[in-house]
């Protein structure tokens, strides 16, 4: 038997079109954030409070990700920046050559900014790596505040937690400090945004975290 | 629940790896698991078993090495295994931040099956 030494990652096809895609940000100077959740944690309704309050001028898209339908889609081209469906089909994450190929036809000079809402799922899309600067994980107060614990690996790879629905934090038996304290167990100094789309309290927050960070971007002047 | 496209990239690099040795037939792949992979080494090792025959591999093995969360302490520049998400030294009570190992999703080896001599 002869045994050879391949030292290489599993997702070595991924991780190499993800360091492609990444290459390719940093040339066009584009600011790349790929969203994480549970199904129905807020992403899409972030996005919109998002695209809704910058001006249009804003060189911002988005690539949303499902398993069935548009609807994503539909509800973020509303704001008038470029938006595209992935729909998966089945698969339970995006991976990174679902995001070059849905990027093939858009002007990468025209774009600043590019937000990736990943399928729902707090499991798989951690393994996958998109090209992004920052995965964004976010939880909301309806769920468990011991998640992190539960679902460490996305928690530990995510630069920002943004805790979503805190309005509804009055009805809920949801004790946001420990959730707090569960995300910096397993990964510690995290940075934790509070935020609720529907009083709009914390989206200054959230939007001064994506403005400081993307400064941290490096460019290259071509 | 990813496990299925985690061991069809598997096969997929044995199938790549083991074009470089003609005639010699892989038997068995070595991967490398983290806890903070987020991959279920039984989830993994039932897909793999599925994938293998379609693939035309049915006598390969895979060998999961699972690999704990390791930390390292810059105090005493030692490093320790994280339990239950304490992340203190266990020497010096100091927290730590440092994730050394844990993440892993590896091809650590493969093993195929040496050529017969020729007898021409």
């Amino acid at each position: 038997m002869n045994r050879v030494a391949l030292e290489k990652p599993v997702l070595n096809e991924n991780n190499r079109i993800a360091a492609e895609l990444r290459e390719r940000f940093r040339q066009y100077g584009i600011f790349c954030v790929n969203l994480i959740s549970s199904p129905g944690s807020g992403k899409t309704t972030l996005l919109e409070r998002t695209l809704e309050s910058l001006p249009r001028s804003e060189r911002v898209a988005i690539l949303t990700g499902d398993i069935q339908t548009e609807n994503d889609a539909a509800r973020l081209r509303r704001f008038g920046f470029p938006t595209k469906q992935i729909t998966t089909g089945g698969t339970c994450h995006l991976d990174a050559r679902m995001i070059e190929k849905h990027l093939a036809d858009w002007n990468l000079e025209d774009l600043d900014v590019l937000f990736i809402e990943n399928v729902g799922n707090l499991v798989c899309p951690s393994s996958y790596d998109l090209g992004e600067a920052a995965k964004i994980v976010l939880l909301s107060v309806t769920e468990g505040e011991d998640k992190p614990l539960k679902y460490p690996a996305i928690f530990f790879k995510s630069e920002l937690l943004v805790l979503t629905k805190v309005d509804l934090l009055p009805y809920v038996p949801f004790n946001i400090t420990a959730a707090e304290e569960n995300a910096r167990r397993v990964h510690p100094g995290m940075e934790i945004v509070r935020v609720s789309s529907t009083t709009g309290d914390g989206l200054r927050e959230w939007m001064n975290w994506i403005a400081r960070r993307r400064v941290r971007q490096p460019t290259l002047v071509t | 629940m990813h496990e299925m496209g985690i061991a069809n990239s598997i096969l997929h690099a044995v199938k790549t790896e083991a074009a470089r040795y003609p005639g010699c037939q892989p038997q068995k792949i070595g991967v490398r698991i983290g806890e903070l992979a987020a991959v279920d080494p039984d989830a993994l090792q039932f897909c793999f078993d599925v994938l293998k025959q379609e693939a035309g591999f049915n006598d390969l093995e895979l060998e999961v090495e699972f690999r704990r969360r390791r930390h390292h302490c810059d105090l005493c520049n030692d490093e320790f295994d994280v339990k239950d998400y304490d992340l203190h030294c266990p020497k010096c009570r100091q927290p730590t931040s440092l994730c050394v190992s844990g993440d892993e999703l590896e091809l650590a080896y493969l093993e195929v099956e040496e050529h017969e001599p020729s007898s021409a």
